[in-house]
């Protein structure tokens, strides 16, 4: 079990809900979770074969999940998965 | 969608993109709701692109993640993202259009030889393109002020 925080620009796919509790126990299963339940959510976090879009990054904590065990870290009660989108662009 | 912006945000906008030229800025946007989309509040950002950054931006994901966190401290709506396009228009590129995120303002900000010579602001519609956001009636009239000061 995991709470995600959901960024301002999802969360109009979530009924305005700032985060959410999960039963999964590594990131993949708490995002698979989500977006299951938040169906027009899904597009937004993961292509067509279930994979984490590029220009979505977690962080637990402060942490890139990148620098742990990438989806499959595992998560718990007190774990806090943040959704961030990646900002970037240019001419 | 239409949307106001306060005056001091365009200054804080222009101040930081004529302060970064000829490379990018880039900053948060902050506002509320009520009955217009209104930015009342920007906040420049670190750049933290590597290499070119003439030509690009990104916000560091701890830069962002400060941003929610000061919107829900200070009762604001995080609306969206500005950043300048040194001597290009004030058009969405396609490097903006690959990353960009539903909700969210992009104001973008010409710069030409070091001086602002355009505001615009776009929102991705639901079939992935970007769309102009009108600009609230008096605002091109602010943004005309704000250029010419």
């Amino acid at each position: 079990m995991a709470k995600i925080s959901i960024p301002t620009p999802l969360r109009r796919f979530t009924d305005n809900e700032r985060q959410l509790v999960t039963q999964g126990s590594t990131v993949q299963e708490a995002i698979q979770e989500l977006a299951d339940q938040y169906p027009d959510l899904k597009p937004h976090l993961l292509n067509d074969e279930g994979q984490l879009k590029p220009f979505i990054r977690i962080y637990i904590g402060d942490e890139d999940i990148k620098a742990l065990q990438n989806e499959d870290t595992p998560v718990d009660d007190e774990t806090i998965i943040n959704l961030i989108p990646a900002i970037a662009g240019g001419q | 969608m239409a949307i106001a912006i306060e005056f001091e945000a365009l200054q804080v906008m222009k101040e930081d993109a004529i302060d970064a030229y000829p490379d990018e800025c880039c900053g948060f946007l902050y506002g509320d709701e009520k009955d217009l989309r209104t930015i009342t509040l920007a906040r420049p950002v670190h750049n933290a692109k590597e290499g070119d950054k003439r030509r690009r931006f990104e916000i560091a994901a701890s830069d962002y993640m400060d941003a929610e966190q000061f919107a829900a401290d200070e009762g604001l709506s995080l609306l969206g993202v500005y950043h300048s396009h040194p001597d290009h228009p004030a058009i969405p590129s396609i490097h903006d259009l690959r990353q960009a995120m539903p909700f969210f303002s992009y104001i973008i900000l010409s710069v030409k030889k070091g001086k602002v010579v355009d505001l615009r602001s776009w929102q991705l519609s639901g079939d992935g393109r970007f769309e102009e956001e009108a600009l609230e009636k008096d605002l091109n009239t602010k943004i005309l002020e704000l250029l010419n000061s």
